[in-house]
Protein backbone atom coordinates (compact mmCIF):
# COMPACT_ATOMS: atom_id res chain seq x y z
CA UNK A 1 0.00 0.00 0.00
CA UNK A 2 1.10 3.23 -0.71
CA UNK A 3 2.70 5.37 2.43
CA UNK A 4 0.42 8.51 3.54
CA UNK A 5 2.38 11.65 3.86
CA UNK A 6 1.33 15.52 4.86
CA UNK A 7 3.35 18.00 4.69
CA UNK A 8 3.08 20.28 8.31
CA UNK A 9 1.28 23.70 8.60
CA UNK A 10 1.30 25.82 11.41
CA UNK A 11 -1.34 23.84 12.76
CA UNK A 12 -1.05 20.59 11.86
CA UNK A 13 2.07 17.77 12.05
CA UNK A 14 4.30 16.58 9.09
CA UNK A 15 3.45 13.11 8.82
CA UNK A 16 4.71 10.41 6.91
CA UNK A 17 3.16 6.66 7.84
CA UNK A 18 5.45 4.23 5.22
CA UNK A 19 4.22 0.80 4.85
CA UNK A 20 7.27 -0.60 3.21
CA UNK A 21 9.92 -0.33 6.22
CA UNK A 22 7.02 0.27 8.96
CA UNK A 23 8.11 3.44 9.90
CA UNK A 24 5.48 6.57 10.79
CA UNK A 25 5.99 9.94 11.70
CA UNK A 26 4.21 12.44 13.42
CA UNK A 27 6.16 15.73 13.63
CA UNK A 28 5.55 19.39 14.23
CA UNK A 29 2.41 21.00 15.89
CA UNK A 30 -0.95 19.63 16.08
CA UNK A 31 -3.47 22.32 17.50
CA UNK A 32 -6.22 22.51 14.51
CA UNK A 33 -9.57 23.92 16.06
CA UNK A 34 -11.21 20.83 14.22
CA UNK A 35 -8.60 17.76 14.66
CA UNK A 36 -11.15 15.24 13.36
CA UNK A 37 -10.75 15.99 9.37
CA UNK A 38 -7.24 15.88 10.23
CA UNK A 39 -6.52 12.83 11.51
CA UNK A 40 -9.42 10.45 9.93
CA UNK A 41 -7.34 9.78 7.26
CA UNK A 42 -4.51 8.69 9.27
CA UNK A 43 -6.70 6.56 10.97
CA UNK A 44 -8.30 5.05 8.01
CA UNK A 45 -5.22 4.33 6.27
CA UNK A 46 -4.04 2.54 9.71
CA UNK A 47 -6.94 0.08 9.58
CA UNK A 48 -5.60 -0.95 6.08
CA UNK A 49 -2.38 -0.85 7.05
CA UNK A 50 -3.46 -3.04 10.29
CA UNK A 51 -4.69 -5.71 7.62
CA UNK A 52 -0.80 -7.29 6.88
CA UNK A 53 1.67 -4.92 9.07
CA UNK A 54 5.21 -4.88 9.65
CA UNK A 55 7.01 -7.87 11.54
CA UNK A 56 7.92 -4.26 13.60
CA UNK A 57 6.59 -1.05 13.62
CA UNK A 58 8.17 1.72 15.24
CA UNK A 59 6.38 5.51 15.56
CA UNK A 60 8.33 8.06 16.04
CA UNK A 61 6.17 11.13 17.49
CA UNK A 62 7.93 14.43 17.91
CA UNK A 63 5.29 16.97 18.94
CA UNK A 64 6.17 20.72 19.72
CA UNK A 65 2.31 21.71 20.99
CA UNK A 66 -0.54 19.61 20.43
CA UNK A 67 -3.92 20.75 21.86
CA UNK A 68 -6.73 18.80 23.71
CA UNK A 69 -8.98 17.88 20.59
CA UNK A 70 -5.87 16.40 19.21
CA UNK A 71 -4.95 14.30 22.21
CA UNK A 72 -7.96 12.14 21.44
CA UNK A 73 -7.30 11.95 18.08
CA UNK A 74 -3.56 10.93 18.91
CA UNK A 75 -5.29 8.14 21.08
CA UNK A 76 -7.10 6.98 18.29
CA UNK A 77 -4.04 6.37 16.26
CA UNK A 78 -2.58 4.70 19.06
CA UNK A 79 -5.25 2.63 19.79
CA UNK A 80 -4.82 1.48 16.10
CA UNK A 81 -1.58 0.33 16.76
CA UNK A 82 -2.43 -1.49 20.27
CA UNK A 83 -4.31 -3.25 17.85
CA UNK A 84 -1.50 -4.05 15.56
CA UNK A 85 0.48 -5.18 18.70
CA UNK A 86 -1.97 -7.68 19.78
CA UNK A 87 -1.49 -9.74 17.32
CA UNK A 88 1.98 -11.02 16.76
CA UNK A 89 3.84 -7.93 15.72
CA UNK A 90 5.92 -5.69 17.29
CA UNK A 91 4.98 -2.18 18.19
CA UNK A 92 7.30 0.87 19.24
CA UNK A 93 6.21 4.51 19.86
CA UNK A 94 8.82 6.36 20.64
CA UNK A 95 8.21 9.58 22.37
CA UNK A 96 10.47 12.67 21.40
CA UNK A 97 10.03 15.61 23.78
CA UNK A 98 12.70 18.59 24.75
CA UNK A 99 14.55 19.49 27.46
CA UNK A 100 12.85 20.42 30.40
CA UNK A 101 9.20 19.95 28.81
CA UNK A 102 8.06 18.25 31.59
CA UNK A 103 4.71 18.66 30.15
CA UNK A 104 5.02 16.98 27.04
CA UNK A 105 7.18 13.81 28.90
CA UNK A 106 3.91 13.78 31.05
CA UNK A 107 1.86 13.73 28.01
CA UNK A 108 3.73 10.98 27.05
CA UNK A 109 3.13 9.16 30.17
CA UNK A 110 -0.70 9.79 30.04
CA UNK A 111 -0.91 7.52 27.23
CA UNK A 112 1.66 5.06 28.05
CA UNK A 113 -0.52 4.44 30.92
CA UNK A 114 -3.83 3.96 28.51
CA UNK A 115 -2.42 1.88 25.77
CA UNK A 116 -0.50 -1.30 26.04
CA UNK A 117 2.12 -0.72 23.15
CA UNK A 118 5.67 -0.16 24.67
CA UNK A 119 6.48 3.30 24.44
CA UNK A 120 10.33 4.68 24.84
CA UNK A 121 10.89 8.30 26.05
CA UNK A 122 13.18 10.23 24.21
CA UNK A 123 14.87 13.40 25.63
CA UNK A 124 16.00 16.53 22.36
CA UNK A 125 18.91 17.49 23.90
CA UNK A 126 19.68 20.74 22.19
CA UNK B 1 -26.88 47.95 35.96
CA UNK B 2 -26.38 45.47 32.94
CA UNK B 3 -22.75 44.15 32.05
CA UNK B 4 -20.65 47.24 30.18
CA UNK B 5 -18.52 45.51 28.19
CA UNK B 6 -16.02 48.14 27.07
CA UNK B 7 -15.94 49.15 30.33
CA UNK B 8 -14.54 45.24 31.11
CA UNK B 9 -12.59 45.64 28.30
CA UNK B 10 -10.61 48.70 29.04
CA UNK B 11 -9.88 47.16 32.60
CA UNK B 12 -8.54 44.28 31.16
CA UNK B 13 -6.22 46.38 28.98
CA UNK B 14 -4.50 47.86 31.26
CA UNK B 15 -0.67 47.17 32.17
CA UNK B 16 1.64 45.41 30.28
CA UNK B 17 -0.62 43.73 27.80
CA UNK B 18 1.18 41.72 25.13
CA UNK B 19 -2.07 41.53 22.93
CA UNK B 20 -5.76 42.52 23.36
CA UNK B 21 -8.64 41.58 21.25
CA UNK B 22 -11.99 41.74 20.86
CA UNK B 23 -14.29 40.49 18.18
CA UNK B 24 -15.00 37.80 15.76
CA UNK B 25 -13.19 34.50 16.65
CA UNK B 26 -12.21 32.60 13.79
CA UNK B 27 -9.71 30.36 13.17
CA UNK B 28 -7.22 32.89 10.99
CA UNK B 29 -7.78 34.95 14.45
CA UNK B 30 -6.48 32.23 16.31
CA UNK B 31 -3.30 31.40 13.99
CA UNK B 32 -2.26 35.61 13.71
CA UNK B 33 -2.50 35.95 17.79
CA UNK B 34 -0.62 32.83 18.15
CA UNK B 35 2.19 33.68 16.07
CA UNK B 36 2.21 37.43 17.25
CA UNK B 37 1.72 36.22 20.93
CA UNK B 38 4.66 33.82 19.85
CA UNK B 39 6.98 36.73 18.75
CA UNK B 40 6.54 38.39 21.48
CA UNK B 41 7.78 35.51 24.08
CA UNK B 42 10.74 35.30 22.08
CA UNK B 43 11.30 38.56 21.85
CA UNK B 44 11.21 39.12 26.01
CA UNK B 45 13.38 35.98 26.38
CA UNK B 46 11.18 34.08 28.99
CA UNK B 47 11.90 30.66 30.31
CA UNK B 48 11.14 28.19 27.40
CA UNK B 49 8.96 26.34 29.92
CA UNK B 50 6.97 29.25 30.71
CA UNK B 51 7.04 30.29 26.83
CA UNK B 52 5.57 26.64 26.27
CA UNK B 53 2.76 26.77 28.87
CA UNK B 54 1.84 29.95 27.84
CA UNK B 55 1.37 29.16 24.36
CA UNK B 56 -0.29 26.04 25.33
CA UNK B 57 -3.08 27.90 27.66
CA UNK B 58 -3.61 30.63 24.80
CA UNK B 59 -3.95 27.88 22.39
CA UNK B 60 -7.10 26.28 24.79
CA UNK B 61 -8.46 29.29 25.79
CA UNK B 62 -8.88 30.59 22.07
CA UNK B 63 -10.26 27.04 21.09
CA UNK B 64 -12.35 26.91 23.67
CA UNK B 65 -13.93 30.70 22.56
CA UNK B 66 -13.91 29.36 19.46
CA UNK B 67 -16.14 26.37 20.00
CA UNK B 68 -18.20 27.47 23.20
CA UNK B 69 -19.16 30.99 21.92
CA UNK B 70 -23.14 31.44 22.10
CA UNK B 71 -24.52 33.98 19.32
CA UNK B 72 -26.26 36.80 20.50
CA UNK B 73 -30.23 37.21 19.51
CA UNK B 74 -30.30 38.87 16.37
CA UNK B 75 -31.62 42.17 17.64
CA UNK B 76 -28.35 42.60 19.40
CA UNK B 77 -26.33 41.42 16.67
CA UNK B 78 -25.94 44.99 15.46
CA UNK B 79 -23.42 45.87 18.41
CA UNK B 80 -21.13 42.95 18.15
CA UNK B 81 -19.30 40.74 15.60
CA UNK B 82 -20.30 37.03 15.08
CA UNK B 83 -18.61 34.85 17.04
CA UNK B 84 -17.78 37.65 19.60
CA UNK B 85 -15.23 36.80 22.51
CA UNK B 86 -12.80 39.07 24.01
CA UNK B 87 -8.71 38.07 24.85
CA UNK B 88 -6.18 39.80 26.79
CA UNK B 89 -2.34 38.42 27.60
CA UNK B 90 -0.43 40.42 29.50
CA UNK B 91 2.36 40.00 32.00
CA UNK B 92 2.19 40.23 35.59
CA UNK B 93 5.93 40.20 36.35
CA UNK B 94 9.07 38.04 35.19
CA UNK B 95 7.71 34.69 34.01
CA UNK B 96 4.28 35.57 34.93
CA UNK B 97 1.35 36.22 32.29
CA UNK B 98 -2.26 36.30 32.97
CA UNK B 99 -4.36 35.17 29.69
CA UNK B 100 -7.60 36.80 30.07
CA UNK B 101 -11.14 35.49 27.45
CA UNK B 102 -14.64 36.41 27.20
CA UNK B 103 -17.11 35.41 25.70
CA UNK B 104 -21.64 35.44 25.59
CA UNK B 105 -23.25 32.32 27.33
CA UNK B 106 -26.92 31.55 27.81
CA UNK B 107 -28.34 31.53 30.84
CA UNK B 108 -28.92 27.80 30.68
CA UNK B 109 -25.29 26.56 30.44
CA UNK B 110 -24.38 28.83 33.20
CA UNK B 111 -25.04 25.29 36.17
CA UNK B 112 -23.15 22.96 33.86
CA UNK B 113 -20.01 24.90 33.29
CA UNK B 114 -19.41 26.51 36.77
CA UNK B 115 -19.90 23.47 38.16
CA UNK B 116 -17.27 22.11 35.66
CA UNK B 117 -14.78 24.60 36.66
CA UNK B 118 -15.43 24.40 40.50
CA UNK B 119 -15.05 20.51 40.06
CA UNK B 120 -11.46 21.29 38.26
CA UNK B 121 -10.50 23.85 40.94
CA UNK B 122 -11.48 21.38 43.79
CA UNK B 123 -9.04 19.01 42.37
CA UNK B 124 -5.60 18.15 43.52
CA UNK B 125 -2.30 17.70 40.75
CA UNK B 126 -2.87 14.21 41.01
CA UNK B 127 -6.90 13.99 41.14
CA UNK B 128 -6.57 16.32 37.51
CA UNK B 129 -4.27 13.84 36.48
CA UNK B 130 -7.00 11.47 36.81
CA UNK B 131 -9.87 13.19 35.31
CA UNK B 132 -7.45 14.35 32.58
CA UNK B 133 -6.66 11.00 31.67
CA UNK B 134 -10.64 9.85 32.29
CA UNK B 135 -12.12 12.32 29.84
CA UNK B 136 -9.10 11.70 27.30
CA UNK B 137 -9.70 7.85 27.26
CA UNK B 138 -13.84 8.12 27.60
CA UNK B 139 -15.38 10.34 26.09
CA UNK B 140 -16.33 11.14 22.65
CA UNK B 141 -15.06 14.39 20.37
CA UNK B 142 -18.16 16.61 19.40
CA UNK B 143 -18.71 16.82 16.05
CA UNK B 144 -17.13 20.20 16.41
CA UNK B 145 -13.89 18.09 17.27
CA UNK B 146 -14.10 19.89 21.46
CA UNK B 147 -13.52 17.44 23.73
CA UNK B 148 -14.17 18.64 27.05
CA UNK B 149 -10.47 18.64 28.28
CA UNK B 150 -9.49 22.37 27.54
CA UNK B 151 -10.18 23.57 31.14
CA UNK B 152 -8.89 20.21 32.99
CA UNK B 153 -5.57 20.74 30.76
CA UNK B 154 -5.48 24.80 31.56
CA UNK B 155 -5.54 23.74 34.94
CA UNK B 156 -2.84 20.80 34.92
CA UNK B 157 -0.73 22.99 33.10
CA UNK B 158 -0.56 25.86 35.10
CA UNK B 159 -1.02 24.68 38.26
CA UNK B 160 -3.80 27.51 39.43
CA UNK B 161 -6.40 27.68 40.14
CA UNK B 162 -9.07 28.61 37.23
CA UNK B 163 -10.84 32.71 37.81
CA UNK B 164 -14.01 33.37 36.59
CA UNK B 165 -17.24 35.24 37.06
CA UNK B 166 -20.81 35.66 35.05
CA UNK B 167 -21.42 38.92 34.36
CA UNK B 168 -25.53 39.63 33.98
CA UNK B 169 -25.76 40.94 30.30
CA UNK B 170 -29.63 40.81 29.63
CA UNK B 171 -32.38 38.03 30.89
CA UNK B 172 -30.93 34.93 29.09
CA UNK B 173 -27.37 35.97 28.27
CA UNK B 174 -24.48 36.50 30.52
CA UNK B 175 -20.79 37.00 29.84
CA UNK B 176 -18.56 34.61 31.23
CA UNK B 177 -15.06 35.89 32.14
CA UNK B 178 -12.43 33.79 32.54
CA UNK B 179 -8.70 34.20 33.86
CA UNK B 180 -5.95 32.28 33.83
CA UNK B 181 -2.15 33.08 35.50
CA UNK B 182 0.71 31.10 34.05
CA UNK B 183 3.71 30.84 36.20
Amino acid sequence: MEAITFEGTAKTPTVKFDSANGVFEIKGRSIPENSIEFYKPLVDWLDEYAKAPRDLTQVNVQLEYFNTSSSKCILDVFKKLETIHKGTNEVIINWYYEEDDEDMLEAGEDYESIIRVPFKMIEIVE
Amino acid sequence: MSFDINDYYSKLNSGDVLLAYKGSITSDLISNVLEVVEAKLDDLSEQAKVRKKVYNVLVESLQNLFHHNDELPDKLHDSFDPKFGVLVVSRVENNVYKISTGNFINSSKIKFLKDKIDKINSLSEEELKDMYKFILNHQKLSAKGGGGLGLVDIARKTGNKLEYSFDNYNNEYYFFNLEVIVS
